[in-house]
């Protein structure tokens, strides 16, 4: 539209690294992650799997800055973090919409000055700019999730952490979502990091797959197929089976 | 088309029916003298002596009176339960110093307290004001408390990640959160206002609705004495109607309150 808002997308086109050395939580006697390294690229999109229980959800929170380390250290872009990053926006498994503020004053939350314009580009990148005056209680859970979306879209984040987005939507839904995380990711080339049980989406959507067992990586996977991948493929067949017989150990259903 | 308008109608009417035939009867039993007028006169002397206080601006003096008090009194005590309400609702410490101690006197009830209350204040102006604020002040605190402790954590988390300062994160996020538990509040308390007062201005008052009554009583006029009964009547509906109109506008996102 402008140079301001041009000059936006530019900031924005830079992803964060991400380097994690020797990340340790524990909750009480509990070791939930133990010693975690891992590096991420700028602008890769990361997908990481598990069991429920790996600790996978528990590394997303430490990378949001939601929960301290108990030893080890994350650094983004080279600098240690301890806090919550302003770069770094997080989408929930449930949407957490306000229920009593409209769809576009819950896209502004936390915008400073006068928001509304990018509020309102943000709500038509997901394609919802006709509901924008209504009620978060008047949408569908696909919606809510779009518009958890474009909130965390409006403040043209470089790390957009996803835990367990699409878990609670039905299958149609999620592959939409996934098209549009997919298209907006590649659009404002932010580093993703997405965390989901469903191996199926995580090879769809990652440049790298990671499982997480136990606390600890086990699996670290380039996926080098063509963008817009098709679940029908036998490539796609044969790297999704092979992170799935990992998870499963081998046994697909055991007796 | 006229059938959904009749239909419309009937339902609007319906709750007047019953205090409609009820004081038609009342009207009737009175005229055909079945009712004394030394226990119960009928509504229409009611209303004629009504109409001469409120001629004489007697009435108008009273009202005006026992409203003020009402008024006084709810502000006082609700901003002090709100107050500490807050305070206790946003800090662990201050809950563990305050909340038990309150929660004892809160199981006094409150009408044991009138003789000291009298000792106290005297029966001027400020006992009337510290019993309305004093019952309105615990259905106020302990809903805001309680509102404001019942927010949803995941949501304060989520703006937290979203860069709401702290007051931005109580203006956007907590007290929206906590607005329906405290009108709940509101709305008890203002049944408890006019409950206490109807009770201290019996105790004794030199002006006030509760005052015009206890006067009457003396002279033996019943008309004034129901007359002042459905005055205290109005006014609890009149709030409580007050009350709806307010949940109506600040929880209009509320799928329970949305019309």
């Amino acid at each position: 539209m402008d140079a301001r808002v041009a000059g936006l997308e530019i900031a924005s086109s830079t992803g964060i690294t991400i380097n994690t050395t020797q990340l340790v939580k524990r909750y009480g006697e509990r070791e939930v992650l133990h010693g975690l390294n891992l590096a991420i690229e700028p602008g890769e999109f990361v997908a990481v799997v598990g069991r429920s229980g790996c600790g996978k959800s528990t590394f997303l929170r430490l990378l949001a800055g939601l929960e301290p380390p108990t030893a080890g250290a994350i650094g983004l872009d080279g600098k240690p973090s301890k806090d919550i990053h302003p770069d770094v926006r997080i989408m929930f498994q449930d949407a957490r919409l306000l229920p009593w503020r409209t769809v576009i004053q819950n896209v502004a939350l936390g915008l400073p000055g006068d928001s509304h314009a990018a509020a309102l580009g943000a709500l038509r990148e997901v394609g919802l700019v006709d509901r924008a005056d209504e009620w978060p209680a008047n949408l569908s859970g696909g919606q809510r999730q779009r518009v958890a979306l474009a909130r965390a879209l409006v403040h043209q984040p470089r790390l957009l952490l996803l835990d367990e987005p699409l878990g609670a939507l039905d299958a149609l839904t999620r592959i939409e979502m996934q098209c549009l995380i997919e298209r907006l990711w590649q659009r404002h080339n932010f580093t993703v990091l997405l965390v989901t049980h469903d191996v199926a989406e995580a090879v769809t959507l990652g440049d790298r797959v990671i499982l997480i067992e136990q606390g600890s990586i086990t699996l670290d996977l380039e996926i080098d197929l063509p963008r817009r991948r098709s679940r029908g493929t036998a490539e796609f067949a044969a790297l999704e089976g092979q992170v799935l017989a990992k998870v499963l150990d081998g046994q697909m259903c055991p007796n | 088309m006229s059938r959904r308008i009749r239909l419309l109608n009937a339902d609007s009417m319906l709750p007047w029916l019953l205090p409609v035939v009820l004081v038609l009867s009342w009207q009737a039993a009175a005229q055909l003298g079945w009712l004394s007028t030394r226990i119960l006169p009928a509504p229409l002397e009611v209303l004629k002596v009504g109409g001469q206080l409120a001629a004489s601006g007697e009435l108008y003096h009273h009202f005006l009176a026992s409203f003020k008090r009402a008024v006084t009194g709810l502000l006082i005590g609700g901003s002090i339960g709100f107050l500490l309400g807050f305070i206790t609702g946003m800090s662990r410490l201050a809950q563990n110093l305050f909340d038990s101690s309150i929660q004892m006197v809160r199981n006094v009830p409150l009408l044991a307290l009138i003789p000291l209350v009298i000792l106290w204040f005297g029966i001027g102006e400020e006992g009337k004001l510290f019993l309305v604020a004093l019952a309105v002040f615990f259905p106020i605190y302990l809903n805001t408390f309680h509102g404001l402790r019942s927010v949803d954590k995941d949501l304060i988390e989520m703006g937290r990640t979203y860069g709401l300062s702290r007051i931005g994160l109580f203006r956007e996020v907590i007290l929206p959160g906590a607005l329906p538990s405290i009108m709940v509040g509101l709305r008890m308390s203002l049944g408890y206002m006019w409950l206490f007062l109807v009770v201290a201005e019996t105790i004794s008052a030199n002006e006030g609705i509760g005052y015009m009554t206890m006067n009457a009583r003396e002279f033996l006029q019943t008309d004034v004495m129901v007359l002042g009964i459905a005055i205290y009547a109005l006014l609890g509906k009149s709030s409580d109607v007050l009350a709806g109109l307010l949940e109506r506008r600040w929880l209009r996102w509320h799928k329970g309150y949305r019309t």
